[in-house]
């Protein structure tokens, strides 16, 4: 499973929806839109987390760029929901770098920002779904 | 039976609680007290043990009843935020499994599935206090006519809503490794290959049933911290099971005693019951349970003071054995080497992995404690032990 925030700039001759539903027929990738926009010059702008397995997200990808859309990726870094996170651990289990880990012999689950490289495993692993995935909100603006 | 030093009561704890004298102390507290003291001079001075666990149990869900519309309606067919009830009961009666996926939950289709909400989510937003859509489909008859409801609930204004949880607090369970070259998403979370990891679930020497190995002293009837309300044991939960290998301390070394637990819905905590998704394998429900053992006699203190050094359990391997129904113990571990951080299986040194929080089943038994002590707490009598069962 593969998941990234894209803001993609479709050109003028193609601001054209079905672009976007052939990623769902042709990829087998899911889309959610976060933001569309049509400028009055007719060029399009859209930022959307598009989700699949990793090798169908690059085709999809590949596919946008042949058309001719610009396809940039959005920084982002996780975060944990301290309200939602209840100590299990679980995530230990997936997190390569070592920035979740248990805290002995209190057990707590510590997570360091600084560790960790944003390889999301641990978002779609933790039960309570406490890790999340934030970019710049501001280009929903 | 030998003969008992210390003998005390149900009722004579209870009214000790009334009077303000009775002395309460964790699962944790009591491991040092029995140490030190030994069990019959413990016994004398502690009254109840508390303990604590917080884990994904599967076998919850919640009896609902959503009330008559005008006019009536006989659901056959009910979901609530698209997850579907069981609805063969009566007209406006539902049960909602904790492990039940939406609708169009796309399940295992792309591998791991998220199983992002379900059963267990929907109870967590009621007792959240939020809003839950609930549709209903039903054939209609004389005195129901009605064919479709369609309606918001909230779980102050449903006239009934019991947790009713048929299997919880597993009393032991696997430490599970993965012998594949490859990762695999099981129950017992994610398993890296050629055993790089070892998961445990359970809170060990904190966890209700390794407090009462043998199920003595709890039964239909015992009042617990369940959900953050006040709960009781109503029977032996499914999969029950007393002839198991024990060791000298009466403690299972393998998946032991559960417990059917319920409590009122309505009284209940989104801290305590919280939905979760487990990758892979589907959803379910976090659970916390708080048992507190009456020290009606040495031998309770005895067992109270078990310590993780003193728990044990095998380790099994989920890659190859345990789909094939082959569920070989590799070796066994105690508690406390698995609260270490590391374990060790024919000279590999492995990574643990709790999936049980610890620092949620110790906030458990210290609530329990407290209420106890400011007798906000009673102890049931149980009317049929869990060891007859
Ligand atoms: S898996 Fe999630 S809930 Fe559990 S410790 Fe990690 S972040 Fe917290
Ligand atoms: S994103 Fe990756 S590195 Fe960062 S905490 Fe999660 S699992 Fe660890």
């Amino acid at each position: 499973m593969y998941s990234k925030v894209l803001l993609l700039r479709f050109p003028r001759e193609i601001v054209n929806e079905a672009i976007v539903v052939n990623l769902v027929k042709r990829f087998d990738l899911t889309f959610n839109i976060l933001k569309a926009t049509i400028y009055p010059r007719k060029e399009g702008l859209m930022v959307m987390e598009l989700t699949g397995n990793r090798k169908n997200y690059k085709s999809g990808v590949r596919y946008l760029k042949d058309l001719g859309v610009k396809v940039e990726s959005i920084s982002q870094d996780i975060k944990r929901n301290e309200e939602a996170c209840f100590h299990c651990g679980a995530c230990t289990a997936v997190c390569p770098t070592g920035a979740l880990y248990i805290e002995r012999p209190e057990m707590t689950v510590a997570f360091d920002k600084e560790r960790c490289s944003a390889c999301e495993l641990c978002v779609i692993a933790c039960p309570a779904k406490a890790m999340e995935v934030n970019f710049d909100r501001g280009l929903l603006e | 039976m030998a003969k008992h030093k210390v003998k005390k009561t149900i009722d004579e704890i209870n009214r000790k609680i009334k009077e303000g004298k009775v002395v309460v102390v964790t699962a944790e507290e009591m491991v040092g007290i029995v140490k030190e003291n030994g069990p019959e001079k413990a016994a004398k001075e502690i009254d109840v043990v508390t303990t604590g666990t917080f884990s994904p149990m599967c076998s919850s869900g919640a009896f609902i009843n959503f009330g008559h519309s005008k006019p009536p309606i006989k659901a056959s067919q009910v979901t609530l935020n698209d997850v579907p009830a069981y609805a063969g009961l009566a007209a406006v009666d539902i049960y909602i499994g904790a492990t039940e996926p939406t609708i169009d939950d796309p399940l295992n289709k792309v591998h791991p599935g998220q199983f992002k909400y379900g059963g267990g989510h929907v109870i967590h937003d009621l007792v959240s206090g939020k809003k839950v859509r609930l549709i209903g489909k039903a054939y209609t008859t004389d005195c129901y006519p009605k064919r479709e409801i369609k309606k918001q609930i909230r779980l102050a204004d449903l006239p009934y809503a019991v947790l009713v949880n048929p299997r919880n607090a597993y009393q032991n369970y696997n430490c599970a490794i993965n012998l594949k070259d490859k990762t695999i998403y099981t129950y017992m979370g994610v398993l890296r290959p050629m055993a790089d990891n070892a998961n445990y679930a359970t809170a060990g020497q904190l966890s209700p049933l390794f407090n009462d190995p043998c199920c003595l002293t709890i039964g239909l009837g015992t009042r617990i911290f369940l959900g953050g309300a006040q709960g009781y044991i109503i029977w032996a939960g499914t999969q029950h099971n007393l002839s198991v290998a024990r060791r000298k301390n009466g403690v299972p070394v393998e998946p032991g005693a559960t417990l059917m637990v319920m409590g009122d819905l309505k009284e209940m905590n989104p801290r305590w019951l919280v939905g979760v998704s487990i990758l892979g394998y589907g959803c379910s429900l976090a659970v916390g349970i708080g048992v507190p053992i009456p020290i009606l006699n040495e031998d309770m203190a005895r067992y109270t003071g078990v310590s993780d050094e003193d728990i044990f359990t095998q380790i099994i391997d989920y890659g190859k054995g345990y789909p094939k129904g082959n569920a070989e113990s590799l070796g066994e571990v105690s508690y406390a080497e698995l609260k270490s951080g590391t374990i060790k299986l024919n000279g590999q040194i492995i990574q643990t992995v709790p999936l049980s929080s610890y620092v949620r089943a110790q906030e458990i038994a210290g609530i329990l404690k407290e209420w106890i002590q400011t007798g906000h707490f009673y102890l049931g009598h149980p009317q049929h032990l869990l060891k007859d069962i």
